[in-house]
């Protein structure tokens, strides 16, 4: 399974050149080298979607490492009536659910109720004196109440966004993952998108500004 | 199309994946309702914000553990292929207590036969006898019948049994 040299450079763009169910077709046939390409494709996306469900680095690497094992288990009942990318994340959302439920994460997500109500209880409203901050630490924090945001979301809503806007997969497929009608699904959305509108009020551009510069794309013929 | 609808539709509008309709619909909507057109700028705002969510890196590790895990799953049996899969014999379970109640609610199998059978047999005892009944001359020469007064040979007939009773009166 291990790539080294030229061997592994042509290997690699020879599986470049393969579909993902092509891989996986592989793997069912025995092919142990296009799992280890699978692996390597896929492991970071899955990572970051389970870390960003789970909220806790190692357990999304041993949730991550269970997607895998169990996509190897089941490579000879593999179909390929679905994308891959469907069949794995779909795998990869049950266990995240499965996770926050059992260990019970939200007792860990922060109540961000006061940031958007106003200017005073916002946490990244600098006092005056602090105006110096370093811009890396001002960076952090929009990082932290963005995860916090994202994080504080109802679990389905989370996998959704995180389907959605992270890994960019299309309405029907993201239906497919969570098991409910694309109709649902844009409700979802909505709902969640709406939440962190509110919720990171104070890092978006100012609706005055922006109002006027939709109007004016819309006016002239444009799409978002 | 009004304000409700539009919420409906305007994540897709954003990300482009409403279709040409939808999209024209949404876009006469915005030009006219300040209040969504601001809605629609500050979720195009947040995903831009939203960028800014860091991505964390699989450890050096991962490989190499999934790798392990991998390699520690048990060898498939060259008989595996027998066992069934849960599903499958769950499935095979249902589908033989269905035919079992089946076979025991059928219409056919609900002594039928039997009691059809016993019906026949009693037509039969019933009419077995028939012919000797309607046989004259066994009723006729039965000795009950020869305590009577000889019959008159010209009265030859069931009805005639009758009618020799008060003969002899």
């Amino acid at each position: 399974m291990q790539l080294s040299g030229i061997t592994g450079v042509r290997y690699t763009v020879e599986a470049m050149t393969r579909t993902d169910v092509q891989l996986m077709l592989d793997v069912k046939a025995g092919d142990d080298s296009s799992f280890d390409f699978l692996l390597q494709k896929y492991r970071s996306p899955l990572v970051n979607f389970l870390y960003r469900m789970v909220r806790d680095t190692a357990t999304a690497e041993d949730l991550a490492q269970e997607v895998f094992l169990r996509v190897y288990r089941a490579r000879k009942q593999y179909t390929p009536s679905a994308k891959f990318t469907t069949w794995l994340f779909r795998i990869a959302t049950n266990l995240a659910l499965n996770s926050v439920r059992d260990t019970r994460y939200q007792k860990m997500s922060v109540s961000l109720d006061a940031p958007a109500d106003g200017e005073d209880s916002a946490p990244l409203e600098l006092p005056a004196r602090e105006k110096r901050i370093d811009q890396k630490m001002i960076e952090r924090d929009r990082m932290e109440m963005i995860r916090r945001a994202v994080w504080g979301l109802p679990e389905k809503q989370r996998a959704a966004v995180l389907l959605h806007k992270y890994e960019e997969m299309d309405y029907a497929e993201i239906a497919k993952i969570l098991e409910c009608s694309e109709s649902a699904l844009k409700s979802l959305l909505f709902r969640a998108y709406e939440t962190l509108r509110v919720q990171l009020a104070p890092l978006v551009v100012q609706p005055s500004t922006a109002g006027r510069r939709l109007a004016g794309s819309v006016q002239e013929g444009r799409s978002l | 199309m009004n304000c409700n609808d539009v919420s409906k539709g305007l994540i897709a509008y954003l990300d482009r994946r409403a279709n040409s309709a939808e999209r024209q619909e949404i876009e006469q909507h915005l030009v006219a309702c300040v209040d969504c057109r601001r809605r629609a700028e500050e979720f195009r705002a947040l995903w831009s914000v939203m960028e800014e969510m860091p991505a964390i890196e699989p450890s050096f590790a991962f490989d190499a553990r999934v790798r392990q895990r991998v390699a520690a799953e048990p060898a498939r049996k060259w008989f595996e292929w027998m066992i069934p899969q849960p599903r499958l014999a769950l499935s095979a379970a249902l589908l033989a207590v269905l035919a079992v109640w089946m076979v025991k609610t059928s219409p056919v199998n609900q002594r039928v036969a039997p009691t059809t059978a016993s019906i026949q047999q009693e037509d039969f005892n019933a009419i077995k006898n028939l012919d000797v009944l309607e046989n004259y001359d066994v009723v006729t020469s039965m000795d009950a019948l020869s305590e009577l007064a000889p019959a008159n040979p010209a009265d030859n007939g069931p009805q005639n049994q009758n009618e020799t009773v008060p003969a002899t009166e």
